[in-house]
């Protein structure tokens, strides 16, 4: 069937905020959408929380709505737009449970809105555990084998069947209370026994244990002519136990034989059948005894994923963009192969080159947490390399983490054998070097396969990486052969130069006077039948290159490499933003990344497509590869984090040019001492401060400058190591707890500035070209100083700072871009203490917040800043329309107000002990992501970015304070507020008594290190009775530490609202008014017809 | 049976090595590209053509339509899984010459029983490994499928003239007929599984063990005939049914396979062919055969049912195919009515299917008893199936009048 005539609007659900387990994939998945429905004429009407995605940019769709994505809230847009469908399939769980939220409300019959991409009743069939297993079941499709007891001796009788180790799970209890493995009959008498003790229904399922077992995942797409293709299957190198999201995974399947792999087909074309998915995409997950190939199916789910992504990266299959078209009604047969032209989408991808995808993970954010990886996803982001062979895609993907210690090694390595074994044994982050490491020193493959369960020919391939690695050791010299055996198999100069004790740099000349060079190979989904259109390109040490020449300007822009905490979506949005007005402007543009889940690594998005890791040696040969013609008018280093910038020096050195502010600029913006002068000169102030490269120097400095003391270690993103000292046991600790990560040393000092208390923290984008300076927005901070400004919720326009105010940081803003010689984008972090400017830093790069100045204000940053880069001036890019007239330090009176807000995972992490960890926030970053709320008034604004981040502040109820002794004056006039709008108060001792004493009610409640017995109710346990709704607990000193742990855990535990500084709980305060009256929503396009309007 | 038990480690206890002697593969327009030796050591000549399939290289291997080939996988990991005896599709390994990238070190899946090298080793099939296959794909993909050779042990010692100079004076395919190296000798047959519904002739011009499986667990009790067999002989065996199989060599080179379908189509006995099959039966009814550049081979190959609109992803292996409009009915030049074509490829429009309207013959030019290759078009041994039993109901019907 052709394209449905009777669709002509589309609503379509983003994912909302970044989190763990859903990221910017989803970003990637709904531009597609957008750009494929308004291309066949739909009406695109959009809904996403998240202002850094590149979806919400107002060009994507007809009306974007960056509004909380809440069922009150839909029902509100539909009914002011009144679309013919919606397409909930491509923003992750979070839309598809908007979608059954509203056909359970009857809000979709209300409006007669269909669902398209997956029925109401689809989705019910692949996400409802127990439907779905029976619908595998009738298909006669294997299950994991369980069934459920009442009774301790009934467990044990079934465990005869079963087999151990065995799961256990408690029926009906949160979290997975209770639930655990038995190994012997004794651990299943204790788990059964407390199981069900918890079980409100006194049963536990027992379920086969599938651990160990190898995993995999089909790709499916089918249309409504029921044809079915598998787009690519995915084999997990950790095997079952380990998250899909978290393990190492390869693409095609590389252990199976072509029966079994028919057998996986076979069973998912049933499945996506009997589901009923006619319209779209799914994936679904297998498992598979390697002993005996017995399969289970684990699981489905009905939409675009994570691993769609993945999969449209790996195979050059644009998943979401088909599921898009086959939602308008299209078949596959009818939609063509982009990357052939002459082909349709009615085919499997067949790949010549392996794709290997690895987890990069945020441990060291969450000291406290777990490092053990289990079935509950923990990793932030995610890099895949595509290569000639698995080796070589293996090797690449390591690097690419750009995280140290992740890649292969062979420096000394002090643990014995056993001990290596022992640790691999249990899968946590780097699992895969332990492994090496173990094989180095002389673990069989059979040792290594006991240990992990990996499969051996996975094993078998480090096995080769470490054979490799001892030839070019013992190479009597470095020839041209040893060279190509090493790059064959992924070694980069680095590792060869520390197998051969010399540099980097002496490799890389050693082997480009002999000529060893990669070529790029393409990514054509047909492994070569058909010529491929798309230059979407990777490396490899073969004979024969595909880079076609062209005579065109070239411009390379640098991605940001794997999200992770304090680089994320945002970064992505500038590179792509870049790329679009560098292509508008005539360029050729070539991007380089090796993060699958993004927008910049999609084929459509520049003129060409690097897929390789972003370190010096491999961008400087693809720029090698691309200098080969045309003319290379330079590198765009400032827009991809601290990734992109750290190769500015290298780059520069190679004699590449570098595009805008200059590496020379870019070191007086990080360099202390430098910095100094700059602010001298134009006379500005920074909290006092002194520099240190270890222990005893930073003591000099703070007791010089007095504590409480900010600590910051230099070219650091996100804040990494970034604490507030109060005094010198605190430093020893922070030394002690820095030691060994290489991050402070005589060539990255620690800076060491004087904390400011209670100051106002304001944060500025601005581009400049050399004499004129554009700021983007000014953004004041909500909480006080000394909180991650990624961290930190921010509002734009600033509501408490006056236009003198202001007017001051404008000019020393211009003072800081003048200094440093920016030519781009300048970001600066003030704060006004006491009246006091003072500058904390400044950064010559694309910020966090770019994104969120464009969507708030309409100033696209990004865009303006790579123009600039190229030649351009401000005065032409207003003259051009590319800038609006009027900066953003002057935003008119009527104008709206945007808040953004953090998302933070500390639900996702516990503590050895099955604990969560503390959510005080602190000047390290921790969140993943971020909303905007956008309305006419701050408290309006304020309350929508609460209830897109967390879903906002409960109308009544209990609200429960405690707080340090520096925080009870201010907590007075909010709690009286918070009494009078009818909420309950309880308190801590401490806390209620002044209270009281200011005519507030406040119920007392013990501490829970003050509990005296059993009868005596702790605050935790009233949080566990859930009776109590919101939370708020400002950290104090030393002694209160614990209790205020204990309180936030149980808050985080409980998903309550949790105020952990009087700031933002004071905003919460003021915006309950404006969340009982409803919302009301307005669209970006709205907004900036008003904007014009007004000029 | 207990897990722990289950999960006892596979054998690995063979050696890991990677071979260094090397081998050569030359082109017949004198291109070279030095690799690693790999299987036997030798020269071996053949025309090259590359497969697509990510799975399933055993079955590629002992597939008899890849006789007289040096077959090059595009797929870079080959031998992962080992080899086994049940995914053998005939009694021996095939292809001429072999060429992959990366050879795997050891088997690893729990059916195998032995390494794929073993293999290659006791066929004496002379392999290369290491060489940018991709740079060859294209180059095919291009240039067309050609004459080749792989030297390797002393033969690498040949100077570059002598090997182009051998690879020149090999077979083109174009014009060879290789039915008799792959057929059976003596005639054999599978019993029925399950009710028998008839009995079916097959020619066998290369079939594959899966074809066989899947027509005897139709009903079909299987008589597998030597290709040099008689249309007397044929209907001397009274068959329900009638079918040819895929195979190496250019349809067009094959009258005598001609003739014989023309006499079984004549006498309405009930036809189904496969590939080869397909080929012979677009002669039998008049059309004409062409090489294709470079064929189709592989498992992800959408074909277009023009009956239903549905898209099947089929595995294929061809290098000729038939000329015949892919629209419309067109009329048989020798006599058989009506003939349209079914499907078609919905990558180039090549004729992948034709059915007769007047008489009860069929083929498809894919392979829908795949092995390797997905199920999608297992229906047609379940088509042929009604297709016969309907025939002998009609006989039947007719007979009692």
């Amino acid at each position: 069937m052709p394209k449905r005539d009777d669709i002509n609007s589309v609503l379509v659900i983003g994912s909302g905020p970044i989190v763990i387990g859903q990221a910017c994939e989803f970003d990637y998945s709904g531009t597609q959408a957008c750009r494929v429905l308004r291309a066949e004429g739909v009406r695109v009407i959009l809904v996403n929380s998240n202002p850094a995605t590149i979806m919400t940019d107002p060009d994507f769709a007809d009306a974007t709505y960056i509004e909380p994505i809440t069922p009150e809230i839909l029902e509100t847009i539909i009914a002011k737009e009144r679309p013919d469908a919606i397409l909930p399939t491509l923003g992750g769980q979070t839309a598809l449970n908007a979608a059954i939220q509203l056909h359970e409300r009857g809000i979709l019959e209300k409006y007669e809105v269909e669902l398209i991409g997956a029925s109401f009743d689809a989705i019910q069939k692949g996400e409802d555990r127990q439907i779905f297993k029976q619908l595998v079941q009738d298909l006669g499709g294997g299950v994991a084998r369980s069934h459920i007891a009442h009774t301790v001796d009934e467990a044990v009788a079934f465990a005869e069947d079963l087999g151990y180790p065995l799961v256990v799970r408690p029926s009906f209890t949160m979290g997975g209370l209770g639930s655990g493995f038995a190994y012997t009959e004794e651990e299943l008498r204790r788990i059964v026994g407390d199981g069900l003790h918890h079980s409100p229904t006194t049963e536990v399922l027992l379920e086969e244990s599938i651990l160990g077992w190898k995993e995999y995942e089909l790709e499916m797409m089918r249309d409504t002519a029921d044809n079915t293709v598998v787009v690519c299957s995915i084999e997990n190198v950790d095997p079952v136990g380990v998250h899909t999201g978290d393990s190492i995974t390869v693409a095609p399947a590389l252990t199976l034989t072509d029966r079994e792999y028919q057998k996986l087909r076979d069973l998912s074309i049933d499945i996506i059948r009997a589901v009923g998915v006619d319209t779209g995409g799914c994936n679904i997950q297998f498992a598979i005894n390697p002993a005996d190939g017995r399969i289970i199916v684990i699981e489905m789910n009905p939409r675009v994923s994570r691993s769609s992504a993945l999969a449209s990266k790996a195979t050059g299959f644009p998943i979401a963009k088909i599921a898009a078209k086959l939602a308008l009604g299209y078949r596959l047969d009818e939609i063509p192969n982009d990357i052939t032209g002459v082909t349709p989408a009615s085919f499997e991808p067949t790949l010549d080159y392996v794709v290997v995808k690895v987890p990069r993970f945020a441990f060291e954010k969450f000291p406290a947490a777990d490092p053990r990886l289990t079935t509950t996803m923990k990793s932030v982001g995610e890099a895949m390399a595509i290569g000639r062979n698995y080796a070589s895609a293996l090797q690449k993907a390591l690097r690419s983490l750009e995280k140290r210690g992740s890649s292969f090694h062979w420096g000394a390595e002090t643990r014995s054998l056993e001990e290596l074994l022992l640790v691999a044994a249990v899968p946590t982050d780097g699992r895969i070097v332990t492994v090496q490491q173990a094989l180095r020193k002389g673990a069989t493959i059979e040792q290594v396969f006991e240990s992990t369960k990996i499969d051996p020919w996975f094993i078998d391939q480090i096995v080769l990486i470490n054979e490799i690695a001892a030839e070019i050791a013992a190479a009597e010299r470095l020839d041209t052969d040893i060279l190509r055996t090493a790059k064959d198999h992924g070694f980069s100069d680095a590792q060869i130069g520390e197998l051969r004790g010399f540099g980097e740099a002496d490799v890389r000349k050693v082997r480009h006077i002999l000529g060893v060079r990669p070529v790029f190979k393409t990514v054509d989904t047909c492994a070569g039948e058909f010529p491929a259109l798309t230059p979407y390109h990777y490396s490899s040490y073969d004979q024969e290159t595909e880079v076609v020449p062209s005579d065109r300007r070239k411009v390379v822009i640098l991605g940001s490499g794997p999200n992770r905490i304090g680089q994320g979506v945002e970064f992505d949005y500038s590179c792509v933003h870049a790329s679009f007005a560098l292509s508008e402007a005539g360029y050729e543009t070539i991007m380089i990344n090796c993060n699958p889940e993004t927008v910049s690594t999609d084929y459509d998005t520049s003129d060409r497509l690097y897929f390789e890791p972003l370190t010096l040696e491999d961008v400087l040969e693809v720029i090698h590869a691309e200098s080969q013609s045309g003319e290379l008018v330079g590198v765009v280093v400032q827009l991809g984090g601290q990734t992109a910038l750290g190769l500015a020096k290298g780059l520069e050195a190679a004699g590449i040019p570098i595009l805008g502010t200059s590496p020379a600029a870019i070191d007086l913006a990080e360099e202390r001492g430098l910095f100094s002068g700059i602010l001298d000169q134009a006379g500005l102030l920074a909290p006092r401060n002194g520099v240190a490269t270890d222990f005893a120097g930073a003591v000099v400095v703070a007791e010089e400058i007095g504590y409480p003391v900010l600590v910051r270690p230099s070219y650091v993103l996100g804040g990494r190591g970034m604490e507030i000292i109060y005094d010198s046991a605190s430093l020893a600790d922070y030394f002690t707890r820095m030691a060994g990560q290489g991050i402070i040393g005589p060539s990255h000092p620690l800076l060491v500035d004087r904390f400011l208390d209670d100051a106002i923290e304001i944060d500025v984008d601005a581009i400049f070209d050399g004499t004129e300076l554009y700021i983007g927005g000014v953004m004041e901070h909500i909480e006080e100083a000394g909180i991650h400004s990624g961290d930190s919720s921010c509002t734009l326009p600033p509501v408490t700072l006056g236009r003198a105010e202001i007017d001051r940081v404008r000019e020393a803003t211009l003072g800081i871009a003048r200094g440093i010689g920016v030519r781009g984008l300048l970001n600066v972090q003030f704060a006004i203490g006491a009246g006091v400017l003072y500058v904390l830093e400044a950064n010559p790069r694309a910020s966090r917040t770019v994104p969120f100045v464009a969507k708030a204000l309409g100033i696209t940053l990004a865009k303006a800043a790579s123009l600039i880069m190229v030649g351009k001036t401000i005065a032409e890019l207003k003259a051009e329309g590319k800038l609006p007239l009027i900066d953003g330090s002057r935003v008119p009176m009527e104008s709206p107000v945007a808040v953004k807000e953090a998302v933070l995972p500390f639900n996702r992490f516990r503590t050895p002990a099955g604990l969560v960890v503390d959510s005080v926030l602190g000047p390290e970053m921790r969140s993943t992501g971020e909303v905007m709320g956008i309305d006419r008034d701050f408290p309006r604004a304020f309350a929508k970015s609460q209830l897109a981040a967390y879903g906002g502040i409960p109308l009544s109820g209990t609200v429960f304070v405690s707080v340090s002794d520096r925080d009870k004056r201010a907590i007075i006039l909010p709690m009286l507020r918070m009494q009078q709008l009818g909420y309950e108060i309880a308190a801590t001792e401490g806390t209620a008594e002044v209270l009281q004493r200011n005519g507030i009610r406040a119920r007392i409640v013990t501490k829970f290190s003050e509990k005296s017995g059993a009868d005596d109710v702790s605050i935790v346990e009233l949080i566990r009775r859930e009776e109590v709704q919101i939370v708020i607990n400002t950290p104090g000193g030393r002694t209160a530490r614990a209790d205020g742990y204990e309180i936030r855990a149980a808050a985080v535990a409980g998903d309550l609202p949790l105020f952990t500084t009087i700031a933002e709980l004071s905003a919460a305060v003021a915006s309950i008014d404006a969340i009982r009256g409803g919302f009301e929503v307005t669209s970006l396009q709205e907004y900036a017809t008003t904007r014009t309007n007004a000029l | 049976m207990s897990n722990a038990a289950t999960l006892d480690h596979p054998d690995t206890s063979r050696p890991n090595t990677r071979t260094t002697d090397p081998a050569v593969l030359v082109l017949e327009d004198g291109r070279r590209f030095v690799g690693r030796a790999y299987g036997s050591r030798g020269r071996t000549l053949g025309e090259i053509v590359f497969a697509t399939g990510m799975t399933g290289y055993q079955e590629t291997l002992t597939d008899p339509s890849y006789a007289g080939q040096i077959v090059l996988m595009t797929a870079p990991h080959i031998g992962n899984t080992g080899a086994n005896d049940e995914d053998m599709e005939s009694r021996r390994i095939w292809v001429s010459g072999f060429v992959v990238r990366e050879p795997a070190r050891i088997a690893s899946n729990f059916r195998s029983t032995r390494p794929l090298d073993d293999d290659l080793q006791d066929g004496g099939v002379v392999g290369i490994s290491g060489i940018d296959t991709r740079a060859i794909t294209r180059h095919i993909r291009s240039a067309g499928a050609m004459r080749s050779g792989i030297f390797s042990g002393d033969a690498f010692g040949l100077s570059d003239g002598e090997q182009l100079e051998l690879v020149r004076s090999g077979q083109a395919m174009r014009g060879r007929n290789l039915s008799d190296e792959v057929s059976t000798v003596e005639p054999f047959s599978v019993p029925a599984k399950g009710e028998r519904i008839g009995s079916v002739a097959v020619l066998d011009l290369g079939v594959k063990t899966s074809t066989l499986n899947h027509l005897a667990e139709r009903g079909f009790e299987v008589l597998v005939l030597p290709q040099s067999v008689t249309a007397e002989h044929v209907l001397s065996l009274d068959p329900s049914a009638v079918f040819f199989s895929n195979g190496p060599g250019d349809p067009a080179a094959s009258d005598a396979h001609v003739t014989l379908l023309q006499e079984v189509l004549r006498a309405g006995v009930p036809y189904f062919g496969i590939c080869f099959g397909n080929q012979l039966l677009g002669r039998a009814l008049g059309f004409r055969t062409y090489k294709l550049p470079f064929g189709h081979r592989g498992i992800n190959q959408p074909v277009l049912d023009k009956t239903t609109g549905r898209v099947e992803i089929t595995s294929q292996n061809h290098g000729f195919a038939v000329d015949m409009p892919i629209e419309g009915i067109s009329d048989s030049r020798t006599g058989f009515g009506r003939v349209e074509v079914s499907h078609y490829s919905l990558n180039d429009q090549v004729v992948e299917g034709i059915r007769c309207l007047d008489i009860p013959a069929f083929s498809v030019q894919y392979h829908p008893e795949s092995a390797a290759g997905p199920h999608d078009a297992e229906y047609l041994f379940d088509r042929f199936r009604d297709v016969v039993v309907a025939h002998i109901a009609a006989a039947g019907a007719g007979d009692a009048k």
